[in-house]
């Protein structure tokens, strides 16, 4: 069987998975659809949100950055597993203690306010909006890839696909479709890390292959790596080259974003208990860290296996390059779709792939003959084409396309339930229409839906030209707006109305206006000389989460605060016994 | 003991288990894994260097452990304090 049917069978029976398990969970009521009728077990939720959680950039980009980035991609791992330690002990519990169902229907009740409700459900309209167009080019980059179908052809059978399950089935039919496609990718991720670890080490658990020796040498496989980068110019792959400061930052606005973004923290409303939330955070954990653990090993081998293909002989030495003539079979492939491109500039006929933006290295590369990196490498090679680098069967490559199609389709499932969420529950329900019957909210949660998949459909088949960018910049959003207000609400008994909606409003606007400054207005100006304190756009968010937090503490101990039932309230929450 | 002192006191042990796993929490990723990096790069172990270990590997797992005790050590106050939903 060729290729592109084996991806099509592949890609069409998971579809129908998931069709079917839309068919058996459909939704009978706003519980049902909100949070699915509250029943999931901690387990299947955990699987769920890890699905939720882990995105077509997770699945096919993550490695690829670490491949390119080495130490300094370690934001990313750390950022994006520790912030569910926050949602464990900070929030989780106590959301689901409050036992409604929408992030910001907390707002608008803890801060007995529809200001702040509205203000909570424009932070959560921007955040995933921002999130679910990124999903959407995923849809489509993935089977204009591997189907060899027009991107937006993918995008209208991914849209059709999201749009039956998540509008049919809701919370409830998105939660066991996302148990299905966790599984699918999980498996589609550690195929073939399993094989390419045992290619380069002999030993198959990709977390130990990472500590191992290279098979044939007595060398340990990052010792190596450090010294092969080296050689061509690059930063040792274990060692970093952005200030520790920005580190630090990113790491912490990643770190609180996830926390803070409302299609995770809404995952958690839907457990029996509250200690169930607790237990559903170490199992979503737990799923997700065997990707992130794996994705690391995975973009190390990746790097050495491209190193070694375009450098295979001594650096400097003649013959020490690959002639391009005697290129192997998935460079022509990937050239073709332009995520690999070769320019011979000094004319050698060979390959030339080093740092040439090293002023150090330059004198070096001069006395080589090389006039400049003659390979430019799209980081998403590194998942995508890794089987065929690693020479594995045709079905493994058919896996990934899967994979990442269920990566991309949960994640964007998961937004589109928050936003249309927030339109039928806090704006339809809450603000506009409060006595409206469930049978008719429940419609306009649908509709709502099917709005939210055409306005993300279209961001992925147009997207701004800085979209790629700003998924990451979610983060800092979500860090900086609701995650202070959720937390204040649990843990401050103090916090007010005017603090809260200050804060927010604060928080979010300082965070957008540096990221629009630097990522739009004047993109001259985004390197370290122009930054606040060396703080970059991406990890800016922690700095806007302490305002948001000052602004909210200074403004809520100068009003009134907040009446005797809402402390009540808090105090309620923050205990599992329901009175 | 009355129930609102009860509560008060479930929430403050609540409070200081959580204070002390978020310090580990900070431990190991942010000391460990960013400002003490170089240094921890000093160290060798299993074929790793100590401080690019934990930013990528074992910072994860410590998080996993971090959430784990929590879901245990809570099950044993809300016990005590008679919190059992």
């Amino acid at each position: 069987m060729d290729l592109a049917l084996l991806t099509k069978l592949f890609v069409g029976s998971s579809f129908a998975l998931y069709i079917g398990i839309a068919i058996w969970s459909k939704a009978k009521n706003t519980g049902d659809f909100y949070v699915a009728g509250k029943g999931v077990h901690p387990i299947a939720n955990g699987m769920a949100t890890a699905a939720d959680w882990m995105s077509a950039a997770s699945f096919i980009s993550m490695a690829g950055i670490i491949a390119f980035a080495g130490y300094d991609a370690s934001v990313y791992l750390m950022g994006w597993t520790g912030g569910y330690v926050l949602l464990a002990l900070l929030l989780a519990p106590y959301l689901r203690k409050f036992g409604k169902f929408t992030v910001p229907e907390f707002i608008g009740d803890r801060y007995y306010s529809k200001t702040a409700r509205i203000v909570a459900v424009v932070c959560l309209i921007i955040i995933s909006f921002t999130y679910v167009a990124g999903q959407m080019r995923g849809v489509g980059i993935v089977f204009s890839r591997f189907l060899e179908v027009e991107i937006i052809t993918g995008l209208l059978i991914g849209m059709g696909i999201v749009f039956f399950y998540a509008v049919l089935g809701g919370m409830k039919g998105i939660t066991y479709t996302q148990v299905a496609q966790y599984c699918v990718l999980i498996f589609a991720y550690m195929v073939p890390a399993v094989f390419i670890a045992i290619q380069a080490t002999g030993n198959p658990i990709p977390q130990l292959a990472f500590g191992s020796e290279v098979v044939g040498e007595s060398v340990h496989l990052l010792t190596k790596l450090d010294q092969i980068v080296q050689d061509l110019g690059f930063t040792a792959y274990t060692e970093g080259s952005k200030s520790s400061i920005d580190v630090f930052f990113i790491t912490a606005a990643l770190m609180v974003g996830t926390a803070g973004l409302p299609h995770v923290i809404v995952r958690f409303f839907t457990v029996p208990k509250v200690s169930d939330a607790r237990k559903s955070a170490f199992w979503a954990l737990f799923f997700i860290t065997i990707l992130y653990t794996t994705a690391p090993v995975v973009g190390a081998l990746g790097r050495m296996n491209l190193i070694e293909t375009i450098q295979p002989g001594e650096v400097g030495t003649a013959s020490g390059n690959l002639e391009y003539a005697n290129k192997p079979n998935w460079f022509t492939t990937w050239e073709k779709t332009g995520l690999l491109a070769f320019e011979d500039k000094n004319g050698d006929g060979r390959i030339q792939y080093y740092n040439d933006k090293n002023p150090n290295f330059k004198p070096t590369a001069d006395s080589y003959g090389w006039q400049g990196n003659e390979l430019t490498v799209d980081r998403d090679i590194m998942v995508l084409a890794n089987p065929e680098i690693a020479q594995l069967p045709d079905w493994v490559i058919a896996l990934i396309a899967a994979g990442g199609i269920a990566a991309a389709l949960s994640t964007a499932a998961g937004l589109l339930l928050v936003i249309s969420a927030a339109i039928s529950h806090d704006l339809v329900k809450g603000i506009m229409v409060p006595n409206i019957s469930e049978k008719k909210e429940l419609m306009v949660g649908r509709v709502a839906a099917a709005f939210a998949i055409m306005v993300a459909g279209y961001l992925g088949a147009n997207p701004p030209g800085f979209v790629a960018q700003v998924v990451a910049l979610a983060f800092g959003l979500a860090a900086s707006s609701l995650f202070p207000a959720i937390l204040m609400g649990i843990f401050s008994k103090r916090a007010n109305k005017a603090g809260a909606i200050a804060g927010m409003i604060v928080g979010i606007v300082f965070t957008l206006g540096y990221i629009i400054y630097f990522k739009t207005l004047h993109v001259e100006f985004n390197n370290a000389d122009h930054w606040w304190f060396g703080i970059s756009p991406e990890g800016i968010g922690t700095l806007g989460m302490l305002l948001n937090f000052l602004v909210a503490s200074v403004v809520s101990k100068l009003t009134a605060p907040p009446p005797a039932e809402i402390q009540a309230l808090v105090e309620s929450i923050r205990i599992p016994k329901t009175d | 003991m009355s129930s609102k002192s009860n509560n008060s006191a479930y929430w403050h042990a609540n409070l200081k288990l959580m204070g002390l796993l978020l310090s580990i929490w900070f431990l190991v990723s942010f000391v460990c894994g960013i400002l003490l990096v170089d240094q921890l790069n000093q160290i060798q172990f299993a074929g790793f260097k100590l401080g690019f270990w934990m930013a990528q590997q074992g910072s994860l797992y410590v998080f996993l452990l971090l959430i784990w005790i929590y879901t245990k050590r809570m099950q044993v106050l809300d016990k005590k304090f008679g919190m059992d939903e």
